[in-house]
């Protein structure tokens, strides 16, 4: 097991790579569906004749 | 609207599957490279993001160019929407490109053709996302950034074929060949396993964005009528 998460000893490389990776995606991810929530929710409450802050 | 609505529940699901599939043999089932060893698996992240980033700027060329030509907001919309995801790819095909290059060449960073032309590309990218933010008019930015991004794509084929023009340390194309791919099987399937999940991902975010941009539209035709009544 550890001599896996060695990597051959790039663990360093190989981890940050992925790890890094997962971030970007991750972060893509989070921030597309976030954003479409908040368009939503705008929508909904200018067609409900509330008044908005923006 | 509602068609993507319906596929993209689908959609969603089959991208995490292809893309849990493509981790495990990238970074389990594969075997380490002969020469390379282990650090072979940064490939599986490093290509599908290059892949990317390419394709990804061709696909927002060409939404471009349909909103020029036909006038469809839909494509500039969409364009808009493909942008920061490109871009996120190209930065991720650099680092961890960078990440690769340190132990296989001894340096993080080279001026070499092909580093070079894909930091130019990311550059576009920021540079398109940017001049969005600096038009108001909707119309307006659409046309002026849908140019830059026509323009831009000249630098397509100089990133595609700089491994063959130049003298570069990045190594010529391996998989899209006229000859085939020139690697064994149990390194090129989880390649185009996570490439393939990459892609739908790129997709189903494309979408997700591009119904969030036309909601924003509507959001502010709303408030202009609002505005217009008061």
């Amino acid at each position: 097991m550890a001599e896996y998460f060695a990597m051959g000893g790039y663990a360093g490389f190989v981890w940050s790579a992925y790890g890094l990776t997962a971030l970007v995606v991750g972060g893509l991810i989070v921030w597309s569906i976030r954003g479409q929530a908040q368009a939503k929710a705008r929508v909904a409450a200018l067609e409900a004749g509330r008044a908005t802050d923006e | 609207m509602a068609l993507s609505g319906a596929v993209l529940p689908w959609a969603s699901a089959a991208t995490a599957v292809v893309l849990a599939v493509g981790v495990y043999l990238a970074l389990i089932a594969s075997p380490p490279d002969y020469q390379q060893g282990e650090t072979v698996r940064m490939m599986y992240v490093h290509v599908p993001s290059a892949w990317l980033a390419s394709a990804g700027y061709g696909a927002m060329a060409l939404s471009c160019a349909v909103g020029l030509i036909w006038r469809h907001p839909l494509a500039f919309a969409s364009a808009k929407a493909m942008a920061p995801l490109g871009a996120a790819f190209t930065f991720l095909a650099l680092v961890t490109g960078s990440l690769w290059g340190k132990p296989m060449w001894g340096a993080y960073w080279v001026w070499d053709a092909r580093l070079t032309s894909v930091l130019v590309l990311f550059f576009i990218y920021i540079g398109y996302i940017a001049l969005w933010e600096v038009i108001e008019d909707f119309g307006r930015a659409a046309r002026a950034t849908s140019i830059l991004c026509l323009a831009g794509a000249a630098n397509l084929p100089v990133i595609r074929f700089s491994v063959d023009w130049w003298n570069t340390l990045h190594q010529p194309a391996s998989v899209a060949r006229m000859d085939g791919p020139t690697m064994h099987s149990s390194i090129l399937t989880p390649l185009l396993v996570m490439a393939v999940g990459f892609t739908l991902l790129f997709v189903v975010l494309t979408l997700v964005r591009t119904r969030t941009e036309i909601m924003q539209r509507r959001a502010r035709a709303l408030e202009m009528t609002r505005a217009g009544l008061a």
